[in-house]
């Protein structure tokens, strides 16, 4: 039965590497966003502990990277946890926070194979949040993984787009007023307009990739709950009705398929910016 | 020597005879695709006549008041198709819906305000009737329309950011206490406004173009609006308007919760 079973897996695995070398004749997106929906609603299906939802929630985002880097997508962002999650009942937050801490702390362990697959990970969001354990942890992680360039992981975590937004103005004006100061400039006319659309751009959390092509919302939902609002102008918002955890293959594909049918519209769209 | 030429310019076909092969198969996926899809729009086309018939029980009454703030994204393209435009608001002022947002990119729509109020009678400016942007409950005659660009959005911000940056330096800068009363989310969307861009946020967004996406709508405004995809403009439909007013009306938010 194992042997069926291994057989049968790669069979699978063979047909998906061929489907991946058709679909490569048409544009590729060069970086895939997720939002993470349903894993509490899996739990409830399954009249199991919310905890097992978002366990389960994880093996999907490693199925799901290892789609989008076997597919030659560059950039993969995930939201993990939004600012707004810090209103949930406590136990579900440190809940949260243990299995970040456990997933982040593997990633620590077993390094080598972020290193081998030149994977960077890059934690976006406002990491004062978080609780000094955690953000220890994750500092070290985007440390070990940071010389890495072939692809690059980003976890939207205590994050949300208002918050980037704000956050990147703030530190526009603080950058700005250190160069005035520097430069020892009166002129009140340069100082009325000194930040330019450039300034805010790189100080947003997300600086370190391009707007993202395509958006996967799982669980149906349409709405963005704050996520990448200010790089989402030219990108495909895709929101199959499964719930994250059974998120696969076939959600992927239709993903891809439907980004490449009106990929030529959204790259008219973004030369027009 | 000449057994590697050959080699070569065998290697060589066999890549060529490859690459033929996976695009005649990405066609054929394509093509199929749209085989498939074919039978689904005829499947909405019909719902939506039934819709408009009122043949549909469900579609008939629904609390629309649950819709506070609709917005509608337009291809620029599209968005000279003034008879579409009115025709689609004509439909909404129907339905019950008492504030609506125009966005399109490049502000065509901005440009034809006028031609575009002159057509609806009674609709005025959502600014005309609200000073600030809090929706009354009250009950109001006349559907108000607000016209948006991508000049409200990122370019808004960059001024906004500037306005913040003269509080910020007036303010001495180096005072944090300053900095965390400057620097909040509430300050921003009232510097917003301050500088012409400020607006409430809608509840739902409809999309009317070839793709489900929101086209540089202000980011600041939609982080918790239902965005739907209702197709090109050309082929708008009552019933599909229905629909996806409907659907919102059932959705929950947890916001985060």
């Amino acid at each position: 039965m194992g042997r069926i079973n291994q057989i049968y897996g790669c069979l699978v695995s063979l047909l998906q590497k061929c489907i991946f070398r058709i679909l490569s004749v048409g544009p590729i997106p060069n970086h895939i966003a997720f939002i993470m929906d349903g894993n509490r609603r899996y739990s409830k299906r399954l009249n199991s502990m919310e905890g097992d939802g978002h366990k389960a929630g994880f093996s999907a985002l490693k199925a799901m990277l290892k789609y989008c880097y076997e597919f030659g997508v560059r950039y993969v962002t995930v939201y993990a946890f939004s600012i707004d999650n810090f209103k949930r009942n406590p136990e579900q937050v440190q809940s949260l926070m243990d299995l970040m801490l456990e997933k982040i702390e593997g990633v620590l362990k077993d390094e080598s194979v972020f290193n081998r697959y030149g994977i960077r990970i890059i934690f976006s969001g406002n990491l004062g949040l978080l609780s000094e354990p955690v953000r220890s942890t994750a500092e070290r992680a985007m440390l070990a993984t940071a010389k890495n360039t072939t692809a690059i992981f980003s976890v939207c975590v205590a994050y949300t787009s208002t918050n980037e937004i704000l956050h990147a103005v703030q530190k526009s004006c603080e950058e700005k007023w250190d160069e005035i100061a520097a430069s020892d400039s009166s002129d009140q006319d340069e100082m009325h307009h000194r930040i330019k659309l450039t300034d805010i751009e790189k100080h947003m959390y997300m600086a370190a990739a391009p707007d993202p092509d395509i958006i996967i919302r799982t669980s149906g939902e349409t709405r963005l709950s704050n996520f990448l609002l200010w790089q989402s102008a030219n990108c495909y918002l895709y929101s199959p009705s499964a719930l994250w955890p059974e998120i696969g293959f076939r959600q992927f594909l239709w993903g891809i398929l439907n980004f490449q049918r009106i990929h030529f519209y959204l790259d008219k769209k973004r030369k027009q910016l | 020597m000449d057994f590697n030429k050959e080699s070569q310019i065998l290697c060589s076909w066999s890549a060529q005879i490859e690459n033929r092969l996976l695009q005649l198969l990405w066609h054929l996926i394509h093509v199929t695709i749209d085989l498939c899809h074919f039978p689904l729009r005829i499947a909405n086309v019909l719902e939506s006549y039934l819709i408009s018939w009122g043949l549909l029980g469900r579609y008939k009454s629904f609390h629309v008041t649950k819709l506070r703030y609709l917005a509608i994204v337009v291809d620029s393209e599209e968005a000279y198709r003034t008879s579409k435009i009115i025709k689609l608001l004509q439909w909404l002022e129907a339905i019950g819906i008492k504030h609506v947002c125009l966005y399109d990119y490049e502000g065509v729509l901005k440009k034809l305000k006028d031609f575009i109020l002159e057509k609806l009678d009674g609709t005025i400016l959502f600014w005309d009737a609200h000073e600030n942007d809090v929706l009354s409950d009250s009950d109001q005659q006349h559907m108000t329309l607000e016209f948006v660009s991508f000049s409200d959005g990122k370019e808004a911000v960059v001024k906004a950011a500037n306005v913040l940056f003269m509080k910020y330096s007036t303010s001495g800068a180096t005072d944090q206490n300053q900095k965390d009363k400057i620097f909040t989310e509430s300050q921003m969307s009232n510097t917003l406004k301050t500088v012409g861009s400020g607006g409430p946020e809608p509840d739902l967004l409809l999309v009317y173009g070839p793709a489900r996406c929101h086209l540089g709508f202000p980011a600041w405004r939609i982080p918790y609006t239902e965005i739907v995809h209702m197709g090109p403009l050309k082929s708008m439909n009552y019933g599909s308007l229905v629909k996806a007013i409907y659907k919102f009306t059932m959705v929950q938010r947890n916001y985060g919760r």
